[in-house]
């Protein structure tokens, strides 16, 4: 609960610096946006949960929750980075599988090995990255075909080597990571160390978004020439982007493999996981528009959703059914947002050349 | 949805009726299409099988599979891949042949830990085969969990793969009927094994008792361990697969019958998804028993009990190694049913006895039978070193290269 | 193949799909020669076709969603929807077979028309639209289907078995399909639209075209093509299989073959010659590996090269040639450029 209401807080706060007008306007104006939209969605889905299992309520529930929720929130923060510039990365899931198999089989039981396999585990994901980000940028291939083509080789390539089955889990120390937190921890008992991990690199992408890196990231998912102008050179940064996001996938296999141990099929599916949590955060496809944390709240909206479904005793074949319902629905409501928070005109915002690029203050900075 | 009214949008609309209604006519060309028989293969088969069953559940299935878990099985105990349940046998003497074989393989996948045991169980197996010149080679296709693959798979072995034996393990059971069939009028030898087919020319069909037995084992565990009203949490892989789906139908059945109250999720096997799934219910209520549909995964739901800090749940899982290690570590009450990853080896045994003109069972039922608490530390013994995606019925120990290759997962 | 790319008039993105076709085709005969195979004989020919069918008629469809600058994730929910659908429908009734079929095309027209309309009026991107689409029906088909259903009587099942020659009805339809389909996008207004409002929604907007009619045009014939699909793989399989469209990885592939194909992924430019191509391609690689014993495993692997390495062959050119608007700094010189 606290946590969500921090998080609420620091959207809600950074997008209106350069408004005059007052601060209950100018949250009610950023929470008209997509990217303020989800914590409204956040907020109508925990009551709703609570309402339906007041359990949830208990502080100590939710910090678990959310403590569990950081993985997926983590790898939403770096899809974020590749989406806003204009690209996809379909590769994450089999990025989370390779990195779980690997810290699985190389760290086994022995606690003295977990520094060096964390460095290689975090090499690698740089090393893909930069092919994904090569192959985008150099080569010219859409994003979308360069990770697909990434997520079929690393996924086979992993099977192959391992023979399909992990050895094992990992050593318990090395779980502690995404299993454990501070204990004895007043009102909530214990906070776990997933969401300690989350909270930090969520207030490093906030800043990194400020930078001129995250700026010029933006500018170039909104349009390629108007970076270019600005003088950032796009195959390094993209790459770069590229880099972010299968790294928050190796840091989300690390606290998985902890959370839930090694099994291959750790990671199914976060790439769609990861890009849909961040268009509930308001992010647009194609690039140039949302924010970072609003991505993280997008994860955040969707796993609550699977925990209210399940509050409610949905029947599992539904459920499927009822998250795409949600899923459209959220969606739609956000792209008026999107088209409220702009100058009034016909375009549809998934359109991907729109032709103006000068951004309307207060929905797309993209500095959060 | 609003519909465009105005006229200009009208030409477009029309245009696209136009073109609906070519491709329409373009797929009726599909279901009028009756040709004279040039055609170069086709399903001979007239058999319709039940158009549609809404009800799935298949008493008749469930009583005879609940019968067969007390039989008595033929054959040396020591070495169940070649038991069998008494009954119709197949003369092979038609097959008689001194020349070393060669098999077609179609498998459905290697996808699975469970799928991989056995498939390097296999090939360990077909090495020794090969050493005594029963059989030359195996060429396998895997056809990846696609029935359409397979389909093909079956069909280029038919044309293009000089077989002289057919070993199939289907992706399901009633969409390769028709190719297993096309496979038997070859004349060949066709031996099935693990999901069936709705046809009976092959000549032999290999497979552990099944999944209503699975279904019964498991169930009655819990039952029995549980008091009328108590929770259970059912974990299922996917929908629609059919093997598993009776696993389901017969455990929920026996749920109901007896009061226990049993809430179902599909889970991919997914460890994260399972611990998520386990936590919510913790804090919904209490839950009691966790039933599983297939074990993987099962240590994620047992350590979500534990960080819950509450009470082990009585569990059944699988034999696979990681439930039985984690089962032993928590000292919970528990069982682990077993889909018998021995019958691996059966098929190519199969292709040895049919060459020797040895009859065989036409239908071929392997003993399946769950690990229970006191037999545990014996398959945890026997079984050490072995990684947690083994499993500890797989029925190899007398092959060679026992234990490095199934230690090393080394995958053909 | 380099010089063969540089020298001469300059080739088209399709030129360079059919050369790598070619190319291909000529690695896959030599392969399989290894093996001691015949790659040309009739078996072999015959399983390569019906490679192709299948994904075809999903990636033509695909090619008109991407065109119009949609994707279509639904896909393989429809394939699997269509199949119960209709083999329930049919039950083995010869009778039965042309209200399945025609049941199985207005659902699926339907569904396409669903998705269009969230895609065209709810402003949703066509990703999520039709991940959510997709995620719908698979609940439905979860809820109501436990694995095969209903079964298809003999006339509709020899639609998958006939053959001429060595070529399956199945692939003659197919490349009928095709047929109208370019027709529709060279001949008809609305293929012209499609092509303007996939290049330039804003300018085709401006220049006067109803921008949401092609969306929904090209939604609804991708949905209708993956239920002939559907319908074709019902003919093959016999009964109805709620699972069997994701079993083919119908959306990723479909998708990977369109852009193989020379489509750019943007929208406004290919054609379905090119994703035939690719589809083509495609069935190659796996008819050579499936030769060769390759495991599948590093099956995945290859693919995943595959894809990657065919496209790249021509994207760098694409880029010197796409208008200003899809300009990307992306060739090596241009980067290296900036670098400094």
């Amino acid at each position: 609960m606290t946590t969500s209401t921090q998080l609420l807080d620091r959207a809600g706060r950074a997008p209106l610096a350069d408004h005059h007008r007052s601060l209950g306007g100018r949250a009610a104006a950023a929470l008209a946006t997509p990217g303020g939209a989800v914590y409204v969605l956040v907020l109508l889905l925990l009551v709703a949960t609570i309402a339906a299992n007041p359990n949830f309520g208990d502080p100590g529930v939710v910090i678990r929750f959310l403590g569990r929720t950081a993985p997926i929130a983590i790898a939403a923060i770096g899809q974020y980075y590749v989406i806003v510039s204009g690209e996809f990365d379909l590769s994450m899931g089999a990025v989370v599988a390779a990195q779980v198999v690997m810290a699985g089989n190389l760290i086994g039981q022995d606690d003295s090995r977990i520094l060096p396999v964390m460095v290689l585990m975090l090499a690698v994901g740089v090393l893909i990255g930069v092919l994904n980000g090569l192959g985008t940028t150099l080569l010219g291939v859409p994003s979308f075909i360069v990770t697909l083509g990434m997520m079929l080789a690393l996924g086979g390539l992993v099977d192959h080597l391992t023979g399909g089955a992990a050895t094992g889990n990992p050593a318990d120390t090395f779980r502690e990571i995404g299993r454990g937190g501070i204990q004895d921890v007043p009102v909530v008992d214990v906070i776990p160390y997933p969401l300690l991990i989350l909270l930090v690199l969520g207030a490093l992408a906030s800043w990194s978004m400020r930078r001129p890196f995250g700026r010029s990231l933006v500018a170039a998912g909104d349009n390629a020439d108007a970076a270019r102008v600005s003088g950032s050179s796009l195959w390094w940064l993209k790459t770069r982007a590229f880099i972010i996001s299968s790294l928050s996938a190796t840091v989300a296999g690390i606290l998985l493999v902890g959370y839930a141990g090694v099994h291959p099929s750790v990671g199914q599916g976060y790439e769609f996981t990861a890009i849909t949590a961040v268009v509930l955060g308001g992010v647009l496809l194609g690039g140039g528009r949302g924010w970072v944390l609003s991505a993280a709240a997008g994860a955040v909206a969707l796993e609550l959703l699977f925990v209210l479904l399940t509050a409610l005793g949905v029947e599992s074949t539904w459920r499927a059914t009822v998250q795409g319902l949600i899923i459209i629905a959220a969606v739609a409501v956000a792209g008026r947002a999107w088209q409220r928070g702009r100058r009034p005109r016909r375009t549809s915002p998934s359109s991907r050349h729109l032709t103006h690029h000068q951004p309307t203050p207060g929905t797309t900075t993209g500095d959060n | 949805m609003r519909t465009p009214l105005r006229s200009r949008s009208l030409r477009g609309a029309v245009a696209s009726v136009a073109a609906l209604a070519v491709l329409a006519a373009c797929s009726t060309d599909e279901s009028i299409d009756d040709p004279a028989p040039q055609a170069g293969e086709e399903s001979a088969s007239e058999t319709e099988e039940s158009g549609g069953g809404e009800e799935w559940f298949v008493q008749a299935d469930f009583d005879e599979q609940d019968e067969q878990r007390s039989a008595t099985f033929e054959g040396d105990p020591e070495q169940p891949w070649l038991q069998y349940i008494d009954g119709e046998m197949t003369d092979t003497a038609d097959y008689t042949s001194n020349k070393a074989q060669k098999v077609c393989f179609a498998n459905a996948s290697i996808s699975n830990p469970w799928r991989q045991t056995g498939w390097i169980t296999m090939n360990q197996q077909l090495k020794v085969l090969q050493d005594e010149g029963v059989i030359s080679e195996m060429e396998t296709r895997d056809a990846q969990d696609d029935d359409n693959t397979q389909i093909a798979d079956i069909d280029y072995f038919i044309s293009e793969g000089n077989c002289d034996v057919f070993v199939i393990s289907p992706n399901s059971t009633a969409a390769m009927t028709p190719a297993v069939e096309r496979a038997c009028e070859t004349g060949k030898p066709v031996i099935v094994f693990d999901r069936g087919v709705e046809t009976d020319c092959y000549t032999t069909f290999i497979h552990p008792i099944g999944g209503y037995a699975w279904g019964i084992d498991t169930a009655n565990f819990l039952v029995e361990n549980l008091e009328e009203g108590d929770k259970v949490v059912a974990l299922r892989i996917l929908p629609g697969v059919d093997v598993l789906e009776t696993r389901w139908g017969a455990a929920k059945k026996i749920f109901e019958e007896n009061g226990i109250e049993a809430v179902d999720y599909f889970t991919g096997a997914d460890p994260t998804k399972i611990k998520g799934i386990i936590t919510d219910e913790l804090t919904k209520g209490d839950v009691a028993g966790v039933w599983m549909d297939a074990g993987d995964g099962a240590v994620a739901a047992i350590e979500a009990f534990e960080d819950q800090g509450v009470d082990y749940p009585v569990m059944t899982g699988e034999d696979e190694m990681s439930f039985l290690r984690k089962w032993e570590e928590t000292g919970l009450t528990g069982l682990a049913p077993v889909y018998s990853n021995f019958q691996w080896r059966t098929p190519l045994l199969a292709v040895q006895k049919i060459v020797a003109g040895e009859e065989v069972p036409k239908e071929w039922v392997l003993p399946q039978t769950p690990i229970t608490e006191d037999e545990r530390a014996d398959f945890l013994e026997a079984n050490e070193g072995m990684p947690d995606g083994h499993y500890a019925k797989f029925g190899g120990e007398d092959l060679p290269g026992y234990p490095q290759v199934w230690q090393e997962r080394q995958i053909p | 193949m380099s010089t063969l790319l540089r020298r001469g008039t300059p080739l088209t993105s399709t030129g360079i799909v059919l050369v790598l076709l070619v190319l291909s085709l000529v690695v896959g005969f030599v392969l399989t020669a290894v093996e001691g195979r015949n790659f040309l004989s009739s078996g072999n020919i015959s399983a390569l076709l019906t490679g192709i069918s299948i994904l075809g008629f999903i990636a033509i469809g695909q090619t008109l969603v991407i065109l119009v600058g949609s994707l279509d994730l639904s896909v393989p929910y429809v394939v699997s929807l269509v199949s119960v659908l209709a083999a329930g429908t049919m039950a083995g009734e010869d009778g039965n077979v042309l209200p399945a079929v025609l049941l199985a095309l207005a659902v699926a027209a339907a569904i396409g028309l669903v998705n269009g309309a969230i895609v065209a009026y709810l402003g949703v991107h066509g990703f999520i639209a039709t991940l959510g689409t997709g995620l719908v029906i698979s609940g439905y088909l979860a809820t109501n289907y436990q694995g095969s259903h209903g079964s298809a009587p003999r006339s509709f099942r020899l639609v998958g078995a006939t053959q001429v020659g060595p070529v399956p009805v199945s692939t003659l339809i197919l490349l009928g399909c095709a047929v109208l389909v370019v027709l529709m996008l060279r001949r008809t207004r609305t293929g012209h639209h499609l092509y303007a409002v996939g290049g330039n929604r804003e300018v085709a907007r401006l220049s006067g075209i109803r921008t949401s009619v092609p969306v929904l045009v090209a939604h609804t014939l991708s949905s209708v093509l993956a239920a002939l699909a559907g319908l074709l793989l019902l003919a093959r399989l016999s009964v109805g299989s709620p699972t069997i469209g994701s079993q083919g990885d119908y959306d990723l592939m479909s998708i990977a073959a369109v852009v193989l194909g020379g489509t750019v992924l943007a929208g406004g430019k290919g054609n379905v010659v090119g994703t035939l191509a690719g589809v083509a391609i495609f069935s190659v690689l796996d008819n050579v590996m499936g030769v060769m014993g390759v495991s599948a495993f590093l099956q995945d692997v290859v693919r995943g090269l595959v894809i990657v390495v065919a496209v790249a062959v021509y994207a760098r050119r694409e880029i010197d040639r796409r208008p200003a608007r899809f300009e990307r700094p992306t060739g090596l010189d241009a980067a290296l450029q900036e670098a400094k």
